[in-house]
């Protein structure tokens, strides 16, 4: 004790940079990673939806839906949509932590820090999207049970679009969790709109003769851009018929256009630059 | 001279039409101990947050290490450390990943993060428990970890807001050490508000807040003294005949409290023995007590730090009906 008040260690903050704010981001990104590693529990539990969706749902309607599907068995068919909803919730999950670092008090800490709170909240964004990727892979492992093969492009490819979907679902989670103060609301809130998002968007069909009020509400919705180029990149690697591809991988039309997949994922990040921007926006105006 | 601490000069925070913090001018210099009592509710808080950059005053101007609280509040944010009345840990992490966040977001030298970090938890003796999770943590070690935290950006001015509220009698009194122990090891001012008279003690200076209000300001000791009577409490063979004789022969008016016959005199020492002999009725027991805190804030307010908590409660729930008839209408 008595050495420690003979020399003591001065530490000096410096003033507000590029560096600070890199550095902040890093560290509430790095929060994330740590938080998420120690919590097992939340890894196996965020895979049961999933693995209910492709398994369970999968199999019990593959007689059924027999007679559309080419035979291609409808596991294969189902799993670009299943890659996607993994990421959804995982990124919801991760966004819900600021309702409880709220609640806990720890936001606070976050929030006196000299840095600019844009830093704070692109470094929850980045966690959250990181976070929900690595889920993401645990489901890409399961490619084989589908009869997706592997290669480096399709592992690339879906890591990427994973990477890009958990970040702006993240930045619409933040968004809202900057208004709500408690956890039963937000999660209320989120499943009412994250559930009608992942089913409308063709995750669990593919988009030809739709109903029209489906279809207008489907080309409405974020996720069908992200599902869509999923199942392009997954069904690219498969070896199956002209007629099989263009039943079940019609591809999203805008009035007839056939939407290319850059676009589509255009249509993804703008999605989440504009939410991160409301995200900072309503935080730098708290307090 | 070196420039104060803190300077505040007519801060004043309304709440829709209610006024919590009503004009307080003070000024804190470096080194201090300074101590912020009242009851809760006397809008110690508000002032707190005020200075802390967390609340925008309605009016009047403070300086926080020099720096002002509205103009320039990432200087301010940079200098001055904040322990919070309610925990804002990360129960996730453990207790080193919660300094090591602290010291990132404040930007800490890289290379100075890992000594001064050995050196704030072994301050509070947390040291060995670096490693468990913040989560496992009791009440009193919780806080010993913000306090650590708070010191880990070396700030020049340290806010303890209720330091030891919840606290058992152990915990509170290693706390008090550590804040005796800064004032030793580190160039470092702070500013503290409590509700608990013992406290109160500790501090170089205290501000007696009442009604968002300073109605007093100056050395504990220096406080107490300005009360010239001593407390004695006495038990008689007859209670009544002594209240009597007291107010007959010396003109004292007592009470009984906590079963004696208690009244204020200046002087008691030397008035035990005219007590004695001129009182009439038999004495058992006698006491004599140096005014507290207590007494100070009583004789300042005309009520105990507990009543005041009370009527303060009242008032706001008063005021909460008000606003509660006010929106149905």
């Amino acid at each position: 004790m008595s050495t420690a008040v003979a020399d003591v260690v001065r530490v000096r903050v410096p003033a507000r940079s590029l560096r600070s704010e890199l550095r902040a981001i890093r560290i509430v990104w790095k929060r994330e990673l740590i938080r998420f590693a120690n919590d097992r529990l939340r890894i196996v539990t965020a895979l049961v939806q999933p693995l209910l969706f492709l398994f369970v749902l999968g199999s019990g309607l593959q007689r059924l839906s027999s007679g559309g599907t080419h035979g291609i068995d409808l596991k294969t068919f189902l799993y670009p949509g299943i890659l996607c909803i993994t990421v959804m919730f995982t990124a919801m999950f991760s966004a819900a932590s600021i309702v409880w670092d709220r609640e806990f008090g720890f936001l606070r800490e976050m929030m006196v820090a000299p840095v600019r709170r844009s830093s704070i909240v692109i470094g929850k964004c980045f966690g959250g999207a990181t976070v929900a990727s690595f889920q993401g892979l645990i489901m890409l492992c399961l490619a084989w049970a589908v009869h997706v093969p592997y290669s480096l492009t399709l592992v690339l490819g879906i890591f990427g679009l994973q990477l890009l979907l958990a970040f702006s679902i993240t930045a619409f989670g933040v968004m809202v969790a900057a208004r709500i103060k408690t956890m039963q609301s937000f999660m209320g809130l989120m499943q009412m709109v994250v559930t009608p998002m992942f089913f409308i968007s063709g995750a669990l069909f593919p988009l030809v003769g739709l109903p029209t009020w489906l279809a207008v509400l489907n080309r409405l919705d974020p996720m069908t851009y992200a599902v869509d180029p999923m199942r392009k990149l997954v069904f690219n690697h498969l070896d199956i018929s002209k007629p099989a591809l263009h039943a079940l991988d019609p591809g999203v039309t805008w009035f007839g256009w056939h939407v290319p997949a850059l676009v589509e994922v255009a249509v993804v990040l703008l999605f989440g630059l504009v939410l991160l921007s409301i995200a900072i926006w309503e935080f730098s105006a708290t307090e | 001279m070196p420039a104060p601490a803190i300077s505040v000069r007519d801060l004043r925070k309304s709440f829709d039409e209610v006024e919590a913090v009503r004009g307080v001018d003070f000024e804190v210099e470096v080194g201090e101990v300074f101590g912020f009592l009242g009851p809760n509710g006397a809008g110690k808080t508000t002032t707190i947050n005020m200075l802390c950059t967390l609340a925008k005053p309605t009016a009047g101007s403070a300086s926080v290490a020099g720096f002002d609280v509205v103009g320039e509040r990432d200087e301010v944010r940079r200098h001055i450390g904040l322990v919070f009345q309610d925990p804002t840990l990360d129960g996730y992490l453990s207790a080193e990943q919660n300094l090591r966040l602290h010291a990132e977001l404040y930007g800490v030298q890289s290379d100075l993060v890992a000594p001064r970090m050995r050196q704030v938890l072994e301050m509070v003796g947390l040291w060995e428990r670096r490693n468990g999770q913040v989560m496992t943590f009791s009440g009193g070690m919780r806080r010993r970890l913000e306090i650590a935290r708070g010191l880990m950006h070396s700030p020049r001015v340290l806010f303890l807001d209720e330091p030891t509220i919840g606290l058992d009698p152990q915990t509170r009194r290693s706390i008090w050490s550590y804040i005796g122990l800064l004032k030793e090891s580190e160039d470092i001012t702070i500013f503290m508000t409590t509700h608990y008279m013992d406290e109160a003690e500790i501090c170089d200076r205290i501000a007696i807040m009442d009604q968002g209000a300073i109605v007093a300001l100056d050395s504990p000791e220096a406080l107490k003294a300005g009360i010239a009577a001593d407390r004695v409490q006495i038990t008689t063979e007859d209670d009544q005949a002594a209240i009597a004789a007291l107010a007959d022969r010396f003109g004292i008016d007592a009470q009984v409290a906590e079963g004696q016959v208690t009244f204020s005199v200046p002087g008691g020492e030397e008035f035990v023995p005219r007590l004695f002999g001129e009182l009439g009725v038999p004495i058992r027991s006698v006491s004599v007590s140096r005014p507290t805190l207590d007494d100070v804030f009583m004789s300042y307010t005309g009520s105990t730090i507990r009543d005041a908590e009370e009527s303060a409660d009242r008032q706001r729930s008063r005021m909460m009906m008000q606003v509660m008839t006010r929106g149905r209408r």
